[in-house]
């Protein structure tokens, strides 16, 4: 017994044991191997450009040059796109969140409390489930007159079908006193939803609107689909045009290939990508605190 | 007077998202028509000449399709296998990390991937495959000849994959990280006074605490089968490798928008619908049999 005992606390105290290291081990070689291609991009745009086109760019530039980004300051059409991109966020995101809002209310409403409640949820789980696909969408954003402006970015994809399902699973989730108390009082539905739902979701929100602004920021397809005029383009689509500089599609031999992936302007696309991805690291400290609790709440709840 | 309703409040609330959802998800349903006709833009949908199941026929077929679709399944599988076992594995080995500060760090750095677009990402992986980039480097460290990778069919699908799941093993980790934080610490405690070492504790333990969440992402990530993720693959596919890689999205990209075989894209994209859905009902059923949870 006693021997047990001391046995016991030995085990407690930090022994480091040959499985803790292969643990250690292995998480750092993950993280690095997640950190390494990133730093490569970043020192590439600080780079000489044969320094890069050649190759020899590791995790640390080789050549240290700010040319890069003073070209950037010159491309008109980048800050273009980069302001077309911001506007796109601030608009879309509001308006996400305004659609998400008083869509998942009602819905998150008994059908003894909102008679049409199943009706309405049918129509937008069927809107989640299916949809016409993108040619017949194309045609739709076409008759409507939207093609080429920043609206066809923004309303076709206005309502989030998912984070309506998920606020308003998160809005069955507030005390119904809180709600009998403000009808007591006489709050109509607007009322009661902007006073006491929407203080009390702020997490799940946050999240969405998170969820919103990355969608936003890194789409580049609705732009090649959409937009035809290079000066209306959102960033990553004017990236992704410059990135593919050279027409892949009439790519047919491999030598061809290995000579235009080689050629790019390397350092001037790596210092493009940066400043891409500055406005994400900026709110990714906020990204992290919420998404993992929102994240978290809507899937392992009990 | 008597006030308004509740229900008129609650019908308003729903009509700015209902007319949106109206014109962008209802309306283009209609074009579905596309796919029994052979449809032609000057004509216009009432005037095209209707050929029933021709389309459909002819998508089954061709041997194009036949690549696509073990394509895009061939794909999608590996990206699900990898995509639970890698994230499971991972959250496993960050459970027993008890430095606070060290596992932030590794999380703050795992997470990021996720959060940058394939545009951004496809740089960094065509640098990383070419042949001035790192993997050849080291491939020549062992005097093996430098290959192709981008360019190969028999390397494409892989690098897909693998990429892929490094793209998104550290965001899919969290779900697994939460349900792990969920199981009793008694029952570790119960089990080394046992003397069940960290292996077997890993074993009767953590696997059966974390499996039914397991199971539940699994089956969630089942009606995505036919959605081998365009993204990735646009950015970094070339007619080279589209024997390999090209997957029904980008087929139907390809061929709708660029070559205007409207009626052909909308046929694809019908049966990929569909597909979708019957395994999405299917995956519904599973998870509620699973466990209490349900996925609406």
């Amino acid at each position: 017994m006693k021997g047990m005992c001391v046995k016991m606390q030995i085990q407690k105290r930090k022994k480091l044991h040959i499985s803790d290291v292969m643990i250690y081990l292995v998480t750092v070689l993950l993280m690095l191997l997640c950190l390494l291609p990133l730093l490569n991009v970043v020192a590439t745009s600080f780079s000489s450009s044969a320094a890069a086109t050649a190759g020899k760019v590791g995790i640390l530039p080789v050549g240290f040059t700010f040319n890069a980004y003073r070209k950037i300051l010159d491309d008109q059409q980048f800050w273009r796109s980069f302001m077309i991109s911001l506007i796109r966020v601030v608009l879309g995101t509001i308006l996400n969140l305004m659609l998400v809002i008083t869509m998942a209310y009602p819905l998150s409403k008994s059908r003894r409390e909102f008679h049409s409640q199943g009706i309405y949820i049918k129509f937008v789980l069927f809107a989640m489930l299916f949809n016409g696909g993108m040619v017949p969408l194309f045609m739709v954003v076409n008759k409507l007159g939207l093609l080429n402006s920043i609206w066809a970015l923004i309303l076709p994809g206005a309502v989030g079908v998912g984070n309506v399902i998920l606020l308003m699973n998160f809005f069955r989730s507030v005390p119904k006193s809180l709600e009998e108390a403000a009808e007591i009082d006489g709050a109509n539905p607007l009322q009661i939803l902007i006073h006491i739902f929407l203080p009390a979701s702020k997490p799940c929100l946050a999240t969405i609107c998170l969820f919103s602004i990355v969608g936003h920021w890194n789409d580049y397809f609705s732009g090649i689909l959409y937009i035809s005029k290079t000066s209306n383009y959102p960033l990553q689509t004017y990236i992704q045009l410059i990135s593919a500089a050279f027409d892949l599609s009439k790519v047919t031999d491999i030598e061809k290939l290995k000579q235009y992936l080689s050629i790019s302007t390397r350092t001037l696309n790596s210092a493009k990508i940066v400043i891409s991805v500055i406005p994400l690291l900026i709110i990714y400290p906020a990204l992290q605190k919420y998404f993992t609790t929102g994240l978290v709440v809507g899937a392992v709840k009990e | 007077m008597r006030k308004p309703k509740k229900q008129l409040y609650y019908h308003a609330m729903m009509l700015p998202g209902m007319i949106f959802l109206a014109i962008f998800s209802f309306v283009p349903m209609f074009g579905i028509i596309m796919a029994f006709q052979n449809y032609i833009p000057a004509k216009g949908i009432l005037n095209s000449k209707w050929v029933n199941f021709d389309n459909f026929k002819f998508i089954f077929t061709i041997p194009d399709s036949k690549q696509i679709f073990f394509n895009t399944i061939t794909i999608a599988l590996g990206k699900m296998i990898l995509g639970v076992i890698v994230p499971v594995c991972f959250a496993l080995l960050l459970n027993e990390i008890r430095r606070k500060a060290f596992k932030k760090t590794i999380q703050t750095i795992v997470y990021l991937p996720h959060f940058l677009s394939w545009v951004v990402l496809a740089s960094v992986v065509q640098y990383i495959f070419s042949y001035e980039g790192p993997i050849n480097s080291l491939l020549s460290a062992f005097k093996i000849n430098p290959i192709m990778f981008m360019g190969s069919n028999t390397w494409f699908r892989p690098i897909m994959i693998l990429t892929e799941t490094w793209k998104e093993f550290g965001y899919g980790s969290i779900i697994y990280l939460a349900a792990l934080t969920g199981i009793d610490p008694g029952l570790y405690e119960a089990a080394a006074i046992d003397g069940a070492n960290r292996f077997k504790r890993l074993l009767h333990i953590t696997l059966p605490g974390i499996l039914p969440i397991i199971l539940i992402m699994t089956t969630m990530s089942l009606p995505n089968i036919l959605s081998a993720g365009f993204d990735q693959i646009f950015n970094l596919y070339n007619p080279l490798v589209y024997e390999s890689g090209d997957i029904i999205d980008t087929y139907v990209y390809r061929v709708g928008m660029l070559q205007r075989q409207y009626s052909l894209a909308t046929a694809v994209g019908l049966i990929k619908s569909v597909v979708g859905a019957v395994l999405i009902a299917a995956a519904n059923k599973l998870v509620t049999t699973f466990s209490d949870r349900r996925m609406f």
